[in-house]
């Protein structure tokens, strides 16, 4: 788009001083640093997916390779946590989404209070990633502690030369998930960051860009985890826990 | 675009007084500094000491091949001297250099900007790069890696103990810095454009940089996920590429080339820029088919991403996928020639001048259409089992990388070297260095090209007599390189003392980096610029000048 046109549009919008405030130098307006931002989250979210999906080419070229042990290992995760996690984040996504609409609308109470909400689901998120760690452990789903090779050839019945793709499989899931519950952490983080300044009364109608892209980054973590949870939980289980 | 081009050389003497260098002298006021030009000149440094570093391990190397029994150095040493060289000099030179000093110093005053879209993840970017850097260089001290550059596993996951997860470490942080960077041009290009700056009107330099950070953006975080995989393998052994443990070695290579492969347009793009500046600057005359070398940048982009597996012919990659890869890469060279065409075009019946600068995008336009050319021999299947992994395929990437790259490179920094520093440095010197450089580097490379044919392969530290006198050649040709680099550092930093005064245009070029003064002030422009030309219009402002 042409900036000169956006000058224009926004001209009566940057006026206030406490707008200018916000502004920074390199900006002709507050519209134009409000677009530069979200398409800079957009850039960065373009390079996450390919983080991402060297991984997820990984888990497909192994799944390939090794179906029978990847299916086996697959239906012993813990789908149930995994789904009512599903539920939590795509709920903490509504939040996030009512949290820019009030941003829109400049409600300061209603974006601290759907901003808290959003951190509140997150961290609810973590709790139940972490409890199912730990039941994980408990199983011994952890390559390399108390890992017990023997249970994969005496009760899933695998070959001996198979337990080695079993545990590449968990190392993945524990790479996958672990990569994206740091992401989740980092999302809290910001947006907790948010919710101060919203406390603090630095946003206002037209300047709400940070809240914006917090919440496109939010989203996108959420999406990882949708495919995420087909792609690691629930490809086995139908197979294999289901019968 | 350029509306007050007479010369004026005795109203330069007196420009305004604060420019981006002298509006603060202290250390703070650069480490934190958030302008732009200033992070250029803050990359400047480093990334030439790397070069040194680089092309000092190496010289080491060609110093031991004089003799076909290694004279100077041990195998182990000689493995790791030629990976210091090729880490430093990909991941830390040649991927970093144009993009972070002249790309971070002249996107923004080209398009006209007051600076990058988000100064502060630049400085951020000027960080990573550094503990990248530094981080790598840890690995190096404490004892090296012989993997090379390329990683390739199982052997990185097996050998030189954990220097391999310190060098990859480094690695991947520094790619995040590049990264960060190509995220910044590409906001800035879209929003920071100085009015009636349309698409069509952007210089090519930015196209270039452009199409280079769309690479950077999608190619490095795979190659940051596959080296922190081989990273985990090794820390908590679990085989994702061991094939002893299960893994499949051959997924690292996709994943690898996956990025290197982009990378090596990483590589040139940004040197293809810089030479579509210079040509038409010291040819007086529009560049040829803008339109079409602007596009080309993006043609070679897009194509580079498909042709990653041409390094993987002789890995076990089943034949039809090979032909499929083998023809994709044949297609990357119709871009690239159709740059090389444009380039010629724009010399043919122009006012040549050869300053140094010049002399440098002549060499480059030169060694890259005889590197290129010989990359054909390699995308043909059935040559390349012949020549893959000799030293045939080093001398085709050096005529690339070193004659393609850090030529361009060298034409941009004597380009540009005026407006960055206000100085002017010593001609005739610079014309010397050029000629120097593009002699050396034919010495050095070209009997390369003959040892691979006939068979010498790469990364040995002996080789059989009948080899050497090719390898003398080759040798002597280094030095004479080696002179040719270090000649600039002279010549350029004496400059800074005993240089004239540049003014704002020294070179009657176009484009709005001129318009301001030598060095810019730290807002750029005294007054925010307005484009109401296409760039290169050189034959414009000849019928001006000739009346």
């Amino acid at each position: 788009m042409n900036p000169s046109t956006v000058a224009n549009q926004s001209e009566s919008l940057a006026h206030t001083v406490f707008e200018r405030q916000r502004l920074e130098e390199q900006y002709e307006n507050l519209d134009q640093q409000h677009h530069a931002a979200s398409l800079g989250m957009w850039v960065f979210l373009a390079t996450e997916v390919m983080f991402f999906g060297a991984l997820f080419l990984s888990v497909a070229v192994y799944r390939y390779l090794y179906t029978e042990a990847f299916e086996r290992a697959s239906g012993r995760l813990n789908w149930q946590i995994g789904g009512l996690n599903t539920l939590v984040l795509l709920v903490s996504s509504l939040t996030m989404v009512l949290a820019v609409h009030y941003a829109q609308l400049g409600s300061r109470k209603r974006i601290i209070l759907f901003l808290g909400l959003t951190a509140l689901l997150g961290a609810c998120f973590l709790s139940l990633k972490g409890l199912e760690y730990y039941i994980d452990y408990e199983e011994k789903l952890v390559p390399g502690f108390q890992f017990d090779s023997n249970e994969w050839v005496t009760r899933e019945g695998l070959r001996p030369d198979q337990v080695p793709h079993v545990k590449l499989f968990l190392f993945l899931y524990w790479v996958m998930t672990g990569i994206h519950g740091l992401h989740v952490t980092i999302g809290i983080g910001v947006v907790l960051v948010m919710l101060m300044l919203a406390w603090k009364g630095r946003f206002s109608q037209a300047y709400y860009a940070p809240i914006d892209v917090t919440a496109l980054y939010w989203h996108f973590v959420d999406i990882v985890w949708i495919f995420l949870l087909p792609t690691l939980y629930l490809l086995g289980t139908h197979r294999w826990g289901g019968e | 675009m350029n509306e007050q081009t007479p010369a004026q050389p005795m109203a330069l003497l007196n420009e305004p007084a604060t420019n981006y260098l002298d509006a603060s002298y202290s250390v703070v006021s650069w480490l934190f500094t958030t302008d732009h030009k200033r992070i250029a000149i803050l990359y400047l440094i480093p990334v030439t000491l790397m070069f040194f570093i680089g092309g000092l391990a190496i010289s080491l190397d060609r110093l031991n091949l004089m003799t076909p029994d290694g004279m100077l150095v041990d195998a182990d040493t000689y493995n790791k001297l030629f990976t210091i060289h090729g880490v430093i000099m990909v991941f830390f030179f040649l991927v970093p250099v144009i993009p972070t000093v002249l790309g971070n110093f002249f996107l923004p005053l080209m398009i006209g900007a007051k600076d990058l879209a988000f100064p502060r993840i630049n400085l951020l970017s000027w960080y990573l790069y550094m503990i990248g850097a530094a981080w790598t260089s840890a690995a190096v001290l404490a004892g090296g890696v012989d993997t090379g550059w390329t990683f390739y596993t199982p052997y990185s996951s097996m050998s030189s103990h954990y220097n391999v997860v310190l060098t990859m470490m480094g690695v991947v942080i520094a790619g995040f810095s590049s990264l960060l960077t190509g995220l910044n041009f590409i906001v800035t290009v879209h929003w920071l454009r100085a009015p009636g700056m349309n698409w069509f009107r952007l210089p090519i330099f930015v196209w270039t940089m452009y199409a280079t950070s769309f690479i950077f953006l999608l190619a490095v975080p795979v190659l940051a996920m596959s080296l922190i995989l081989v990273i985990l393998e090794r820390i908590l052994q679990i085989g994702i590429f061991d094939p002893a443990l299960g893994g499949d070695p051959l997924l690292f290579q996709h994943l690898f080339w996956f990025y290197s492969h982009p990378a090596v347009y990483i590589m040139i793009l940004p040197g293809m820029g810089v030479v579509s500046e210079v040509i038409p600057c010291f040819a007086r005359k529009q560049l040829y088919g803008y339109k079409f070398v602007a596009f080309s940048s993006f043609g070679i982009a897009c194509l580079g991403f498909f042709v990653w597996a041409h390094h993987m012919f002789v890995a076990g990659i089943s034949l039809y996928a090979a032909l499929i890869f083998s023809s994709l890469s044949f297609m990357v060279a119709v871009p690239s020639a159709i740059k090389v065409f444009n380039w010629t075009a724009t010399l043919y019946k122009s006012s040549i001048t050869f300053e140094a600068p010049m002399l440098f995008a002549l060499g480059f336009v030169a060694l890259f259409t005889f590197g290129g050319m010989a990359g054909l021999f390699l995308a043909t299947l059935g040559v390349d089992m012949h020549v893959h992994d000799t030293y045939f395929v080093i001398a085709h990437f050096h005529f690339i990388m070193v004659g393609g790259m850090v030529l361009g490179y060298m034409a941009g920094l004597h380009y540009w070297w005026p407006k960055m520093t206000g100085r002017l440095y010593s001609d005739w010197w610079s014309r010397i260095t050029a000629m120097v450089i593009f002699i050396g580097f034919f010495l050095t490379f070209l009997p390369q090209f003959v040892l691979g044919y006939n068979g010498m392969p790469r990364r040995y530290h002996m080789y059989a007599p009948e080899f050497q006198v090719w390898n003398v050649m080759s040798t002597a040709g280094a030095s004479i390189l080696g002179v040719g680099y270090v000649l600039p550092l002279v010549y350029l930093l004496g400059s800074l003392r005993y240089g004239k005064p540049a003014g704002r245009n020294p070179w009657h070029a176009t484009g709005l980096e001129w318009q301001t003064p030598s060095p810019p002030p730290t807002e750029n422009f005294e007054e925010s610029p307005v484009v109401v030309r296409a760039p290169y219009q050189y034959h414009l402002e000849k019928a001006q000048n000739e009346p």
